[in-house]
């Protein structure tokens, strides 16, 4: 009895430091995610390659912090393995999903592109400047002249 | 003599018994999280799809970059935002501290714990809430969208769209987790789950509120960081 008592006490304590372990890892990888896009501001919009670079590893930051949420937040660590497989194994469907849809939309884009003169043309025209914005440049304009 | 028995195997079912080792309920809300993460799969799906049929985007970082109280030069983007995501965070450890404390049956703990995390729901709302209401007054809500292409090239009214749609379903649902949070709350100052023996419901509510916050790592990432 008392060994049992001794176990228990043993094991909440165990299980509260992976808390604190995992939220540690939790907010180590959104601080490191957030610095890559405050990084990401200063990269010029027409360098794709690096920006896509960034993109991608913030990515794989967000899927190792879902599956720290999942393993160890909800538990599924501890489930036996037919209740992973039974929730994993569907979930699979979002690697097809994922690929063949922004294909799709990126193959949409360049056949509208090239065969459909509005959108072509639509990309050029410029966005009115908006009224606060407008008005704020004007005083910045206005002020070496006083 | 002795009788030789088969034990069965941890690992895969080998007949017998229950082949996921948990209660009917909790193998209910797993499947029922499986189905909503479809749902908000298929919505940000739908969002990349779009989203890459479009020769321009609208710069999160130009869109989101106030705060409360800030005035109208508040310049500071991904800052309120890191804010919500670690209140949201930080609400999921008090949770499984929760939850802990209720596979240990101590009552109190589980008190304190949930109220913690109904404060951090609540914080969370109160965030989005504000935020809403900041673009509402400059302009944008569901096909409205002032703000322009990265590039400065006039923008459709995908981008206000999909963001408030999908950050309303997901608000939609951290209000549902603090409605259930204080169901709980409820039944446990009750002595419910005391009388039962057990804190299981509690652990059921815990998957809900995880998953709320699991779907907050992918919006966030989606809409404000890419």
């Amino acid at each position: 009895m008392e060994h049992t008592a001794i176990h228990t006490a043993d094991h909440a304590a165990e299980a509260r430091k992976e808390i604190w372990k995992i939220t540690g890892i939790l907010t180590v990888l959104t601080i490191v995610e957030l610095g890559l896009g405050f990084y990401m501001m200063n990269v010029p919009l027409d360098e794709h390659s690096k920006r896509s670079f960034i993109k991608g590893v913030i990515i794989i930051l967000m899927i190792s912090k879902a599956f720290y949420i999942i393993a160890y937040f909800m538990h599924m660590k501890y489930e036996v393995k037919n209740l992973i497989m039974t929730t994993a194994v569907p979930l699979t469907i979002f690697i097809w999903f994922i690929i063949a849809f922004l294909y799709e939309g990126n193959s949409y884009k360049n056949l509208r592109n090239t065969y459909d003169g509005h959108f072509r043309d639509r990309k050029e025209i410029m966005a009115p400047v908006r009224e606060k914005e407008a008005v704020k440049e004007i005083k910045a304009e206005q002020k070496p002249a006083e | 003599m002795s009788t030789t028995t088969i034990a069965p195997s941890a690992k895969l079912w080998g007949g017998g018994k229950s082949p996921f080792n948990v209660e009917y309920g909790k193998l209910m809300m797993w499947y029922f999280l499986m189905s909503d993460a479809f749902t908000f799969g298929a919505f940000l799906i739908s969002y990349g799809t779009i989203r890459f049929s479009s020769v321009g985007w609208p710069d999160p970082n130009k869109v989101f970059k106030s705060y409360p109280f800030a005035g109208e030069s508040a310049n500071a983007p991904l800052v309120f935002v890191s804010i919500m995501t670690f209140i949201l965070i930080i609400s999921s450890v008090t949770m499984v501290m929760a939850v802990q404390a209720g596979q240990q049956m101590r009552k109190q703990a589980v008190v304190l714990n949930l109220v913690l995390t109904i404060i951090g729901g609540i914080a969370f709302l109160s965030c989005q809430a504000w935020e809403w209401n900041h673009l509402f007054s400059e302009g944008a809500w569901w096909g409205r969208n002032p703000f322009p292409n990265a590039d400065g090239t006039i923008a459709s009214t995908n981008f206000t769209n999909y963001f408030f749609t999908i950050t309303g379903f997901h608000g939609f649902h951290v209000f549902s987790g603090v409605i259930i949070n204080i169901v709980m709350l409820i039944m446990t100052l009750t002595d419910q789950f005391e009388k039962r023996g057990h804190y299981l419901m509690i652990e059921k509510a815990g998957l809900y509120w995880h998953f709320v916050d699991l779907v907050w790592v992918f919006v966030f990432t989606c809409f404000y960081l890419i």
